[in-house]
């Protein structure tokens, strides 16, 4: 057993790519659901937007990167807000929750749909590549060194604008939250009724917060393309937002830090049973005939499963959430 | 303080429940798996390779597999790195030295006379592969699809429609009911469809226990199993959860967390590939003029009526059924009159479940048993109930084969790798224009 590889891995989960991809998706999905009350279970298709807004704009259209970046970041979530938002927003909690896994599932289904007329665009279950050049032109960093002892130039290039985009994200969603939108958004989540009759259009206001949120999505998905150099649709597959779920709950809704510190967790202790399981197979501690090298990757899934029955059974405010304020309550 | 103590003890109890129920599926891992090393290596294929099924139409439309072809593949030097050969059941693989750029030369001679490629442009086909990973490469053969005539294919396409329209209801009306009854939208619903399905592989078809039944006793075998685990589910976990007073939302991520839990053990133990049922796998199909349908297909349509039509009367007419509709209509006043609620809701899960197990056994001896078909209905099942009316019996099921009928008939008009899209629309769709459903009442639900 390896364990400087294996602490090394634990580190990277802490502070590496998968923080700031999922951080940023669970930031998103704070904005939803710790701050305005809303379900949503499809951020996986906001990541998928951003990812596809840039990827479809530079490799399938030949448009400029400066071009794909506002459109992964902006149009297409704000197109996928609407789509949800605008059948679902009037009624009760859980049809936004149906509607946006069915919305989800269908544009991986269209992503990698191999009908000539949309691969065209999308290039099926390959999915597209090559449309990083332009970021990593700007690298200041040579990709012959290892920075920090983890990453090469390109690596640390994008855990450095990552680390950057969430403080950016942080400072947003806490100067967002501190003025009178963000108490507009608190009272919907608290009370939709007394809002709505105060005057506030509870209505436009979610679907504001669906929009913020799902462009934060995009953000963390847009970096997550970059990150991988590649778009694929199983990169988003539904059980991607749940990640970005557990990492809210586990720090706790409705606190501006706590999806970071959250998917900092999370992906300290995936990466941990991660590399430890796949040590314990190449090296027979645990035999062939329980697990095997292909299921070590389905053993973190079964961890998000467990980890969403037991925080929202047990303690639902996750580690900083207060429950007297947010407890995924009921409405 | 005595409430305290309750609750911690409901915790526990809910712990122990959970453990239990892991070290459960591990020993089955263990089982399955024993299982899989003698037998059935070469259906799973290891290490790096590039395969496929080369598959025709005949003069019928009957699918026939192109045996001895040969296929070259070479590296992006144009070195050949290895060869093969179509099997009898058209497929065919060739072990790769590692991940790269490769491509794949369909030898167009060795091809069975009055076959040709589709994309001859295709040829050689170019592909790069991870380290690893079995790459399928697809060669279609033939002209594009026949056309043939458009109002005939409509009434095909109509009676298909029928039949995933009846499985779909036989899995929904669980869903429609636990949610009647308990407001839970159960998003694990879909994986007692799949439990349902590799049940009864288990019995018939995987040889893990020793013997192999008939399908018919394994799905009979499956059912029974799907309603006790429904049954065991609501009394470890369901229960003991609306006891402790947790909010809807927080039952509803509960939902979802079994529901990725679930899944993702049941491909741990069956892995990642499709399995089949042995029995009644090929069959001639009887011609009927305008439509075509195997007797297997002709057989789940009119079991799956029979049974929705016992799942009505028993509604309508016993006692069981009466207090199930009186504590979905208003629980409070079902309860005050005496009906003991909590027994009602069992009886729900479980006659829900095995509804749902039996959908999964149909469903599968018409599609592939794969880990994640139960998801795959589960969006279709919430188009289904969503259509017919959330909560309502009949709502499911009216919902589901309108569902079922429009998946299979907008292939007309839309490539049918799209075609769950069409019914993910019409969820959106009806929300839009209709909230409550077809059948439901209007009420306020927001």
């Amino acid at each position: 057993m390896d364990w400087g590889s294996i602490i090394e891995n634990v580190f990277r989960g802490l502070i590496g790519e998968n923080l700031i991809y999922f951080g940023l998706a669970a930031m998103g999905l704070n904005i939803h659901f710790g701050y305005t009350g809303l379900l949503n279970f499809g951020q996986a298709v906001f990541m998928a937007a951003g990812a596809y807004g840039l990827a479809i704009a530079v490799t399938s259209l030949g448009w400029s990167f400066w071009i794909g970046v506002p459109l992964g970041l902006i149009v297409f979530p704000l197109v996928l807000a609407a789509l949800m938002g605008i059948p679902t927003l009037r009624l009760r909690a859980d049809y936004l929750a149906i509607v946006t896994i069915a919305v989800a599932e269908m544009f991986r289904i269209i992503f990698r749909s191999p009908t000539p007329r949309i691969k065209k665009y999308t290039n099926a279950s390959d999915g597209l590549n090559g449309f990083t050049r332009t970021f990593y032109d700007l690298s200041p960093f040579s990709n012959d060194k290892r920075y920090l002892g983890l990453w090469l130039g390109n690596q640390m290039w994008v855990v450095l604008v990552g680390w950057i985009a969430l403080a950016l994200a942080v400072l947003l969603v806490w100067m967002l939250i501190r003025s009178p939108w963000g108490r507009v958004l608190k009272a919907i989540r608290e009370d939709e009724d007394a809002a709505r009759s105060l005057g506030k259009n509870a209505y436009w206001y979610k679907m504001q917060a669906l929009a913020l949120g799902g462009i934060l999505g995009a953000a963390g998905g847009m970096l997550r393309a970059i990150g991988t150099g590649s778009a694929q649709p199983q990169n988003f597959i539904t059980d991607v937002t749940f990640f970005a779920w557990v990492a809210l709950i586990l720090g706790g809704a409705g606190k501006v830090l706590a999806p970071v510190i959250g998917a900092a967790l999370l992906y300290g202790v995936l990466n941990f049973t991660d590399s430890f399981l796949r040590q314990a197979v190449a090296n027979d501690v645990i035999p062939d005939s329980i697990m095997t090298g292909a299921q070590v990757g389905q053993v973190r899934f079964m961890l998000i499963g467990l980890g969403l029955v037991l925080l929202a059974a047990f303690r639902p405010q996750g580690i900083f959430g207060s429950k007297e304020e947010m407890a995924l309550d009921d409405r | 303080m005595p409430e305290d103590r309750a609750s911690i003890g409901r915790t526990m109890r809910m712990l122990v429940a959970s453990l239990l129920v892991a070290l459960g599926v591990l020993g089955l891992a263990n089982a399955a798996h024993a299982q899989e090393d003698t037998g059935e290596e070469t259906v799973e294929g290891t290490g790096t390779e590039v395969k496929g099924t080369l598959r025709a139409r005949d003069a019928d439309g009957e699918d026939v597999f192109l045996e001895g072809v040969e296929f070259v593949v070479s590296d992006a030097d144009g070195n050949e790195v290895g060869r093969g050969v179509s099997d009898a059941e058209g497929n065919w693989s060739v072990p790769l030295p590692g991940a790269g750029a490769y491509s794949t030369l369909l030898v167009v001679e060795t091809l069975p006379e009055g076959n040709s490629l589709r994309n001859p442009e295709n040829n050689p086909l170019s592909f790069t592969v991870n380290e690893g990973d079995s790459r399928p490469n697809l060669f279609p053969l033939g002209e594009a699809a026949a056309k043939t005539d458009n109002s005939i294919k409509a009434i095909q396409l109509f009676v298909d429609g029928l039949k995933l329209g009846l499985i779909i209801a036989m899995c929904s009306i669980g869903l429609s009911l636990i949610y009647g009854t308990t407001s839970l939208v159960n998003f694990a619903h879909g994986e007692m469809v799949t439990f349902g399905a590799m049940a009864a592989y288990l019995f018939h078809a995987s040889g893990a226990l020793g013997f192999e039944t008939s399908l018919l006793l394994a799905g009979v075998l499956a059912v029974v199993l799907s309603g006790i685990a429904g049954g065991l589910f609501n009394g470890l976990v369901w229960r003991p959860l609306r006891n402790s007073g947790a909010s809807l939302i927080s039952a509803l991520v509960v939902s979802i967390g079994f529901s990725i839990f679930l899944r993702y053990v049941m491909l741990y133990i069956f892995g990642g590939r499709d399995g089949f049922y042995r029995d009644y796998r090929i069959q001639t199909k009887w011609n009927f003029g305008w439509f075509t349908l195997a007797p297997k297909d002709a057989f789940i349509m009119v079991f799956s009526v029979v049974v929705l039509v016992l799942v009505g009367v028993a509604l309508e007419k016993t006692r069981a059924g009466k207090a199930m509709r009186a504590v979905a209509d208003n629980r409070d006043l079902a309860e005050s009159s005496g009906i003991d609620v909590e027994k009602v809701i069992s009886w729900v899960w479980v006659a829900g479940s095995a509804l749902a197990g039996l959908g999964g056994v149909l469903f599968a001896t018409t599609e592939a048993i794969g880990w994640e078909m139960g998801f795959r209905i589960l969006l279709l099942m919430f188009a289904g109930v969503t259509l017919g009316g959330l909560g309502t019996a009949y709502g499911a099921l009216f919902g589901s084969l309108i569902i079922g009928v429009f998946i299979q008939t907008s292939t007309l008009v839309i490539p049918s790798d799209l075609k769950n899209v069409g019914a993910l629309l019409m969820l959106i769709v009806v929300l839009l224009v209709r909230p409550q459903g077809l059948l439901g009442r209007a009420e306020r639900i927001g």
